[in-house]
This record gives structure tokens, sequence and C-alpha cells, in this order.
């Protein structure tokens, strides 16, 4: 088990990490800017490419490292770069569609923050980890888990949903670096290609939705019900 | 032999995105997929008894071949051979020639996706597999590019892959605590979670179970988390819908399946049983409102789907030899008599020229053939003898009352007398003429119509084989049930299939 053989320095830097992390998402939550999300995207990625890098120099993952450079590279930059081609192309600029004010959705984003840490300071003392950066890394990755998902129903453009998609992700994979960090290479690999083609179908599908549905807000799309 | 069937089965249809995109000829195309389809169903054919012989695994253990994976292929490759046959005839009128080149191209990768979903040994490849699945079907249930069909693909896309991404944290939950004892790092196959299951905390393995349950289910259309299912299955082009419906649903049920037995074998005590059974009665209650009071004609077809996975999942949840044979049968029927209604379907709504049930009469007048298959199918799906249908609820239904759970039973039944009569009530008014209380306009009838001999065969191929598995449930495959139920069971099992079924 990782987290318990960390000295107090380190975990203290992986816990920074994750908390900054989970900042980040309440930035992404607490605004409207679409570009704004795009940026708090990109540096939660960086920062979890720092994590990779650092849970593979003190727990002696060498195979980290990799994941590290893939992380920065594709969810760092390649990802943001397309969806910036997807806002520059669709000129949207600000989310319009929201049905919970930014404030508001940051009050009910703090109360699911602080239901994630019950539940995994409740899991952290069935497991006698109570205490560790695990418990930490578990709050981080379920918080996240609920924010993507608050994003998801609450903003109404395309693009903040392909965000919180991707924040949900996120929050697994850095969940997945403290906790399982022996997890297979091929996994992890592979997870990360399919967030790329994911994003890549989401842009083809935005695409499709403004020729052809005229509108790139979700809320518009209620013809189908019943 | 095993695995050369297996690359087989895997390399024909990719084989055919590869000419596909190469030849971008319409007619190629439809003839590459189509001899595809009968390869793939010739050779898992041929694999079914070979796979009897025990799990066999390839490529360092990430694939896998075993009696459930073969049997879940079955019913894939019978959907994909039907659906590629209707295509033929049914595309040409749909879309562009010019066009058509992509949609077999993406047809064939959407059947080399399901097709690989069964054969992965490894729960983080199979979680890849199902999400691929998804990512390929929305262009293709978009395919037409009507305003309907991209919301419907936007909502399938959105809800799925978030669904989905409950699963790949219910496993990482689950990786972890196998961690503690086990040591880092070690194989995700589901052998080695079966293994640790007895030495994981249980309150981990308990929610890593519901959020894999959740996460594939969503996949599988359960209530309440079915929401993305009517539109896609309605608003892709037909032999989509009969795909969707009849293969890519099964693919993911086949998760849940074989994560009860890790959750068996973790000893987690009967509620999960009971979450899987409650869920399964659920999407029979959700199914039986919206068909009744259903407007369109394929979306009266996907509700039916919903209804049917909620059936299934109350025979894997049930368990025991009875439950996983009433399950598989029901699997297999309901495949191939989903792909028949759907077919059928897609027939009316050319001649038609409509989706709403309230715009479609006569149908037995204007084109008899359909009309005749169609009603029969329907007669079937909503399991009345003398169809397969019939059998397997039957079989599911005896499960229940052997096991702990019989309160579904009686729900189910309930339920199924329900959607019995309210999706009959919709053919009556296809069939013989308005309803008295509906204010629609009558429309004069279409003329009658010759449909086309690609549309009709496949629907042959589905309603004849649905009969035989009705009248006659062979031995050999009381004898592959036993062995898939024994392989799905963690202790030895004491009560074993009665002899005398039916």
């Amino acid at each position: 088990m990782l987290a318990a053989q960390l000295p107090p320095l380190v975990a203290s830097l992986f816990s920074l990490l994750a908390i900054t992390s989970l900042l980040l998402a309440f930035v992404m939550l607490g605004s409207r800017w679409l570009l704004e999300y795009l940026i708090a995207f990109a540096v939660e990625s960086w920062l979890i490419a720092i994590l990779s890098a650092a849970v593979g120099y003190y727990a002696g993952y060498p195979e980290l490292y990799f994941i590290a450079i893939l992380t920065a590279l594709f969810r760092g930059l390649v990802l943001p770069y397309l969806i910036l081609r997807i806002i520059r192309r669709l000129n949207v600029d600000r989310e319009l569609h929201e049905r919970l004010a930014p404030t508001s959705s940051l009050v009910v984003g703090a109360l699911l923050v602080l239901f994630a840490f019950v539940v995994s300071s409740h899991l952290g003392q069935s497991l006698g980890v109570a205490g560790t950066v695990a418990v930490l890394a578990l709050t981080v990755m379920l918080s996240m888990k609920l924010i993507g998902f608050l994003m998801l129903t609450v903003r109404g453009e395309a693009l903040s949903q392909i965000l919180a998609l991707l924040v949900l992700e996120n929050g697994i994979f850095l969940g997945s670096q403290i906790l399982v960090p022996g997890m297979p290479l091929l996994i992890e690999l592979v997870i990360l290609f399919d967030l790329l083609v994911v994003v890549a179908c989401f842009g083809v599908l935005v695409r499709f939705l403004v020729a052809h549905a005229g509108t790139s807000s979700v809320r518009e799309l209620r013809r189908l019900r019943g | 032999m095993v695995g050369a069937l297996l690359a087989v089965i895997l390399l024909a249809p990719l084989v055919v995105v590869a000419l596909c995109v190469a030849l971008r000829r319409p007619r190629a195309a439809e003839f590459f997929n189509l001899a595809a389809a009968i390869v793939v169903f010739a050779a898992v054919l041929r694999l079914m008894p070979l796979a009897l012989a025990g799990p066999f695994t390839f490529w360092r253990g990430y694939l896998i071949v075993d009696p459930l994976g073969a049997w879940v292929l079955l019913s894939v490759a019978s959907v994909y051979l039907l659906a590629s046959i209707y295509a033929i005839g049914y595309m040409r009128h749909e879309v562009d020639a010019r066009r058509l080149y992509r949609f077999y191209a993406l047809f064939a990768g959407f059947a080399l996706t399901t097709l690989s979903g069964p054969l992965m040994n490894n729960i983080g490849v199979y979680w890849i597999a199902i999400e691929l699945t998804t990512l390929v079907s929305t262009f293709l249930v978009c395919f037409e590019l009507s305003r309907e069909s991209i919301e419907a693909a936007w909502k399938y896309i959105v809800v799925v892959s978030g669904g989905i991404s409950l699963a790949l944290l219910g496993i990482i939950l689950y990786y972890w605590s196998g961690s503690l004892p086990l040591g880092p790092t070690y194989d995700l196959t589901w052998q080695a979670l079966r293994e640790v299951a007895p030495r994981v905390n249980s309150t981990i393995a308990l929610m890593a179970f519901l959020l894999v349950l959740v996460g594939f289910g969503t996949k599988v259309g359960l209530a309440p988390m079915h929401t993305w299912l009517p539109d896609a299955h309605s608003e892709g082009p037909t032999p989509v819908s009969a795909m969707l419906s009849g293969a890519l649903l099964n693919t993911a049920m086949i998760g849940i399946a074989r994560f009860i037995q890790v959750s068996d074998a973790a000893h987690l005590g009967i509620l999960p049983r009971v979450v899987v059974v409650a869920i399964g009665a659920l999407s029979l209650f959700i199914a039986a409102l919206f068909i009744a009071r259903q407007t369109g004609v394929k979306r009266l077809m996907a509700y039916s789907s919903v209804e049917h996975m909620g059936v299934m999942a109350l025979g894997f949840g049930f368990g025991g030899t009875l439950g996983i044979a009433g399950a598989l049968y029901h699997m297999l029927n309901h495949s191939l008599n989903k792909s028949l209604m759907f077919f059928g379907a897609g027939n009316v709504m050319q001649v038609f020229h409509s989706k709403r049930i309230g715009r479609i009469r006569y149908v037995n007048s204007v084109m008899p053939v359909t009309g005749l298959l169609w009603i029969a199918g329907a007669v079937a799906i909503t399991g009345a003898p003398p169809f397969g249908l019939f059998l397997s609820e039957l079989t599911i239904l005896r499960a229940g009352l052997l096991g702990p759970n019989a309160w579904a039973v009686y729900v189910m039944l309930v339920l199924l007398i329900v959607i019995f009569v309210g999706f009959l009530n919709h053919f009556r008014a296809m069939y013989f003429g308005a309803n008295p209380r509906a204010d629609a306009p009558v429309t004069a009838l279409p003329p009658r119509r010759h449909v086309s001999a690609w549309c009709l065969l496949p629907m042959w191929l589905a309603l004849l084989p649905l009969l035989a598995l009705g009248l006659w449930w062979p031995a050999a495959l009381t004898h592959y049930f036993t062995v898939i139920a024994e392989q799905l069971s963690v202790a030895p099992l004491t009560a074993s299939l009665p002899g005398g079924v039916p």
C-alpha cells in the first residue's frame, strides 16, 4: 500500500496537487466563460501529470513517467487545443443556458465535496487507512466525479457538457494515480487514447449539431420525449 | 482451431472497414459487409461446440473464449447477419448512394466492437470495448443527419459516456481494495477479480459492485438509466436499431453477469442480487408505462427492449442454473425477435412514410407478407406461446420461485400481462383500423407495394428459428447452459436443470 509508507513531506506534496486540482474544478463550476473552463481543465491536467511523475519518483514506478508525459501532452495540450478549435468555430464564448447560477452551483459543489469526504473517510476507516493520503485521493476522486455530474446537469452549452465529461475522467485518473499506481500500463494508455477519440467524436457531433440543428445549446434538444 | 476462428471473427469486419474506405463503391461495400457477416456467423457456429471445452485465453490473457462469451457472440453474429441482409434492401432507399460506403464502414466497425466485447478477459479492456461501441454507434445513430437523429446521438453519447465512467470508478475502487492483499500490480482479468474477492473489504466490494452495475446498466438500458435508449434506438436507421437492441445490449449485459459472479465470490450477502432484481423489475415497470401510451412505432420497440433487458436482469439476478439458462435463452430469442420487429417497423415506415402509430392502418392489406411476419413477431415478443420467449420467460419465472426474491416473480407476471395488452393493442390499431377514441384524420391508404426480398428474407430467417426454439428446447442447449451456469457459480450447484424442460 503506497499511502502508508510515504514520508510526510511527500504526502503533503500529493495532497497539495490533489487539492489544487479539486479547486480548479470549482473554478470551472464558478465561471460562465468557456475559455476559463478550458484553461482550468488544461492546468488541472498538468497538475495530474506532475502528480503522476511525483508518484512515479517517490513510489518507484518508472512507467509513470511515461504516463506523465502522455498526460501532459494529450490532456494538457492536444485536448485543450481541439476544444479551443471548436470554441473558435462555434463563436460561443460563454455559458448562456445554465439552470443554476454559478454562485449557487458553488454552494452545491461544496456540499457534494462534504458528502464525498464523509463517504471516503468511512471507507478509509473500514480499510484501516484513515488519515492517510489515500482518503484524500478518494475524496478528490469522488468530489470531481460528483462535480462533473453537477456540471453536466446544470450546464446547457454543448461544450460545457464535453468539459464536464472530461472532469469526470480527470477525477478518476487523478484518484487512480495515488490509489493504484501499479495498475497495468496498457489500461492507462488505452484510456488516454480513448479520451482522445471521445473528444474527436464530440467535435464532429457538435459540428453536426450546429449545422443541422442550428444550435450549440443542449437545452434546445427536446423534440424526443415519451 | 479456436484461435483461428477468433482471428476470423475479429478480422472479417476489420477487413470490411478497410475495403469500404479504400474502394468507396456502394455495391462493393454492401457485398463485402454481407460476406463478412456470413463468415462471422459461420465461424461463431463452429466456435460454439469448441468453446464448451473450457475457457481458452489468447494474447497473454487479454482475450478469452468461454461458453458464456460464445453464446453472446452467437446472438451478436445472428443479428449482424440479419441486419446486413436487411441493410441492402433498406439503406438504398434511405441515403444517397455516395454516402453508402461510409454507412457500411461504420456498420462493420460497430459489429467489430460489439463482437470484441464478450471476448475481453480484462475488465479494463472490456470497459474500453464497451466505450468504443458507443463512439462508433453514435455516428450510425445520426447517420441520416436529421435534427432528431442528432439530438438522439447527443443524448446517447453524453448519457452513456457519463454513466459508463461510473463503471470505471467501480473497477478502480475494486482494484484498489484488491491491491491491499495482492500487492500493487496484478492482472484485471475476470478470474483474478474472482479469486481475490474473498479477501477484499466487503464495503468497497459492495460499492464497486453497485457502481459497475449502474455503469454497465446504463449501457444495457436498465431503468432508471434507460433514458438514452428509446431516442437512439428509434432515430437510427433500422438495421442500426436492430444491432443496438439485439446485439449491443447483450454485450453490456455479459459484464453485469460476470460481475455478479465476482460479488458472489466476495460473499456480500443477498443485497447485490436484490438490487439487480429490483432494477430488472423497475425496467419492466417503466417499459409497461411507456409501452401502453406510445405513439412512435420504433419507440414502442425500443421500450420493449428495456422490458426484455429487465427480464434478463431478473434471470441473472435470480441466478442458479434455471435463472442463468432462462436469461441466456431469452438473450438469443430476444435478439432474433427484436430484429424481426425492427425490420417489420422499417418496412412499414417506408410504405406509410411515418413513424407514428396513428398514421399506420391496415398493414395486412397494404403489405401482406410483412404484415403476417410482423404480427407473428408481435405475438412472440409479448411472450405468448408457441415462440421462444414464452419458454425463456417461463424458465425465469420458475427460477425466481426457487430463490429468495419470489416477490419479483409476481411483479414480473403482472407487468408482463400489462405489456402484453398494451403492446398488442397498438398492433390491433395498426392492423384492424382506427382506435375509436383517436381523432386523427383518416388518411387514404398507400398503394399496395412490393417489398424488396432483401427486406423480407431476414424476417423469415428470424421468425423460423424463433418458432423452432419455442417448440423445441434442444438437449444440447441444456447442456450448454449447465456448463455456463457451473462456470458462473462460485459454490458447486445443488439444484440442476430438471430434465423435463420445457
